[in-house]
């Protein structure tokens, strides 16, 4: 059976030429970037290479750049960080409802702590809430789930005429590689992205923290990454992570791309009765979600998996625990679990997509409605 | 010095002229289960079973927790064994005691002489071993009433048993002796607890589990097979039945009123499972239903799905809070996979409404609509044996 991976937005294929490197910075360049001779000085210069390439990226300088384990460490590390250096500043907290886990989470914890934490809906909302005590606004450039395009250069504007001591802190981890990010151009303080997004390996991450920014550090033990995240690089990941990001195709070629893909997609759809498209046509072309009103997003996931193709149950998969992005964006009930995310990489074809729908189109067929 | 395990018998030595077959399980079961972690000599003498390991480096904790699991056990101990001479008694009490006693404690000694051949009465013996101890540790004294530690010498056919305390066993009578019956698992809380009740009982298991895909996933069956290995290591080797219900569910979907949609799985359930069970030499079902607990449990529904099928239905958990048995499932170790959130039978298609009185005749009116002979039939065959162990 054909294998058809639509779900990269969850992880992707790691692509070739990092798997390469990968190895080689296992079996032969395996030093301890600190160590002191000349295994370990070969091992930080990889290092460092990877910093300039992410750097070049960003439009941002090399000392700018921390690597993390990936996307959460990065959001933990920049809300706990950004709050335990501002917390004589001031209480608030803004971030908007539909942020990944890793964000809600952690200023769930800082208000059990006692900070006060304020969830909009729009960003629109932030100059009404935005006040000369708040600390932290963090917000996502891009949704994990719709694909939705927050303005993050209002936002930056928003703060700095509400003349907040605000640390701005950005989760680009949908976004990174895919759209324009200038963090330093922009005036974001924090932005954190991920490797295994962008065909990278897993358990590698990247943290911009804009010259002169203070955070305070999550883990001690060690002076790697200035002591903001210390303990032993794992210089293979960052090193695949380094080389998925040299191998990116041109931008604006491959949003290109992702655009015809994704309004193929949304035309083929049209004709299955039941379907429901919750993803504005503005949204980042990569991702598209929809719901075939009826069937259960798990049991459409499972349907299709027996035929070779694999996309993500738009909800969140645990039962009873519905999806908080589609929630909050005051989508039914009956919409929410039946909600598909199927999400593209430049390994994708419109013959996938045929696939795709043919397929959705005989499970509305056969599969058995929930009323 | 060499450890071993004594055991205590539960139960059964309060049967009759069948203890015997009792005892003839219990000693199988046992050494089913040890064989697993490595050798040992398992032997029966003056109704206490001991458990002593043939190679020195064998790993005891692991032996005490496998003891520890197997139903027919009343209670057990680790306990040190010497020649029945007093001084060798007195200096193996006094280097296995050493790691017990090296903090302040209160103890006593207690002796029992089977061995009525031995040469001191058992008061001497705890004079003797109390005394000794007393002078080797400084930092204990003796109180007989509520002491800290009980030391108790054993005197008996085979040799000198020193141990500190008495474990208590899992209890129940040995698995087996009791006969076969199947289990109906979905991946719950509720149905492992109930396993588990009747495991404890002296019933060999076998289990049906109902997978429907697409609309059940690989991993609810996944945890199902890992929830009963965590039975098993009470009940011993499980047979699992996977049953294809994929049509049997679509069918009630699109053609049953949808309030009795649970109801009516239910009976199918039980209808299949009785014949699974009955093609595998097994003469009850288990299920994990309390009653009230959900619609499909109340008397009324109860009174409905039992009249699917003929055999005993044995409900170990009908009057059991839901906190009760969560405890249980906790000490068995299966409640942290019950709670994994994968879609299983039981929940697909759940009505908003369903039926929490429903009367028999309607019910039957309604799956009559079905070819329910064919349906069933069609389920057993179709059914894939995993084997647990």
């Amino acid at each position: 059976m054909k294998e058809i991976y639509l779900d990269n937005s969850a992880t992707t294929k790691v692509c070739q030429q990092a798997v390469e490197k990968m190895v080689e910075v296992m079996t032969e360049n395996y030093g301890n970037p600190s160590s002191l001779h000349r295994k370990g000085y070969e091992a930080q210069k990889e290092l460092e290479d990877v910093r300039k390439t992410v750097a070049d990226m960003l439009s941002a300088e090399k000392e700018e750049i921390y690597f993390t384990s990936g996307g959460t460490e990065g959001n933990n590390t920049a809300v706990f960080g950004a709050v335990g250096a501002l917390k004589r500043r001031g209480n608030r907290i803004i971030t908007t409802s539909m942020e990944h886990s890793s964000v809600i989470e952690s200023v769930q914890k800082l208000e059990k702590d006692g900070f006060e934490v304020v969830y909009i809906n729009s960003v629109d909302e932030l100059t009404n809430v935005i006040t000369k005590d708040t600390i932290l606004v963090s917000i996502m450039a891009v949704n994990n789930e719709t694909g939705f395009i927050n303005p993050i250069e209002k936002v930056k504007k928003m703060i700095d005429k509400a003349n907040s001591p605000a640390l701005f802190h950005v989760d680009a981890v949908q976004a990174f590689g895919k759209i324009p990010l200038k963090p330093k151009k922009i005036g974001i303080d924090i932005l954190t992205a991920s490797s295994h997004k962008i065909h990278g390996p897993k358990g590698a991450g990247i943290l911009y923290l804009r010259k002169g920014t203070r955070i305070v550090p999550l883990h001690y033990g060690g002076e790697q990454e200035k002591k903001l995240r210390p303990g032993t690089e794992p210089l293979p990941n960052i090193c695949g992570m380094g080389t998925a990001i040299k191998n990116l195709p041109d931008m604006n070629e491959e949003l290109q791309f992702m655009r015809e893909l994704n309004s193929y997609c949304r035309e083929k759809l049209k004709d299955i009765p039941n379907v429901h498209i919750n993803s504005d046509t503005d949204c980042l072309p990569y991702i598209i979600n929809f719901s075939v009103e009826g069937i259960k997003s798990e049991t459409m996931l499972h349907y299709l998996e027996n035929r070779g193709i694999y996309i993500s149950s738009g909800s969140a998969c645990a039962k009873g625990k519905k999806s908080h992005v589609l929630t909050a964006m005051g989508l039914s009930d009956s919409l929410v679990n039946s909600a598909l995310r199927v999400s593209f990489s430049r390994y994708n074809s419109k013959n996938d997509i045929d696939e795709l729908v043919k397929e959705i189109a005989n499970a509305n067929n056969t599969l058995a409605k929930i009323r | 010095m060499k450890e071993i395990i004594l055991i205590k018998l539960g139960e059964i030595v309060l049967k009759g002229l069948n203890r015997r077959n009792f005892e003839d399980s219990l000693m199988s079961n046992l050494k089913r289960r040890l064989a697993k972690i490595g050798e040992f000599h398992v032997q029966i003498a003056q109704s206490t079973i001991s458990v002593t390991p043939v190679h020195d480096d064998t790993d005891m904790d692991e032996v005490e927790d496998c003891v520890s699991k197997v139903f027919g056990i009343a209670a057990f101990a680790r306990a040190c064994v010497t020649e029945k001479d007093l001084d060798k008694i007195k200096q193996a009490a006094g280097e296995y005691l050493a790691d017990t006693f090296d903090t302040p404690k209160t103890f006593k000694v207690e002796a029992k002489r089977s061995d009525k051949k031995f040469p001191y009465k058992s008061p001497e013996i705890c004079d003797e071993v109390g005394g000794y101890l007393l002078e080797r540790f400084p930092d204990i004294s003796v109180d007989v009433h509520e002491p800290d530690v009980t030391v108790t010498v054993e005197i008996r056919d085979l040799g000198a048993y020193i141990r500190a305390g008495l474990i208590r066993g899992a209890g129940g009578i040995p698995v087996g002796t009791g006969g076969k019956a199947c289990v109906l698992i979905s991946g719950g809380i509720d149905s492992p607890v109930a396993s588990y009740m009747m495991a404890k009982r002296g019933l060999e298991l076998t289990a049906v589990h109902f997978a429907s895909p697409p609309y059940t996933s690989i991993r609810a069956e996944e945890k199902v097979v890992e929830l009963l290995e965590r039975v098993a290591k009470y009940s011993g080797r499980i047979k699992m039945f996977t049953v294809p219900f994929t049509e049997i569910q679509e069918q009630i979907r699109e053609k049953c009123k949808e309030d009795y949609f649970t109801i009516i799985m239910r009976r199918f359930m039980m209808e299949i499972a009785e014949e699974v069970a009955r093609r595998n030499g097994c003469h009850a079902l288990i299920t994990g239903e309390s009653l009230g607990q959900v619609a499909s449990q109340t008397l009324k529904a109860i009174e409905c799905t039992d009249n699917a099928c003929d055999m005993p239905v044995f409900r170990p958990l009908i009057g059991m809070d839901k906190e009760e048995i969560i405890s249980i499932s906790r000490k068995i170790d299966t409640f942290e996979v019950s709670i994994q959130p994968y879609e299983d039978c039981c929940t697909v298609f759940t009505p908003k409404h369903p039926k929490t009185k429903p009367v028999l005749a309607e019910v039957l009116r309604e799956q009559n609509k079905l070819d329910c002979r064919e349906l069933v039939e069609r389920a057993v065959e179709g059914v894939k044996l995993t084997t647990i162990d």
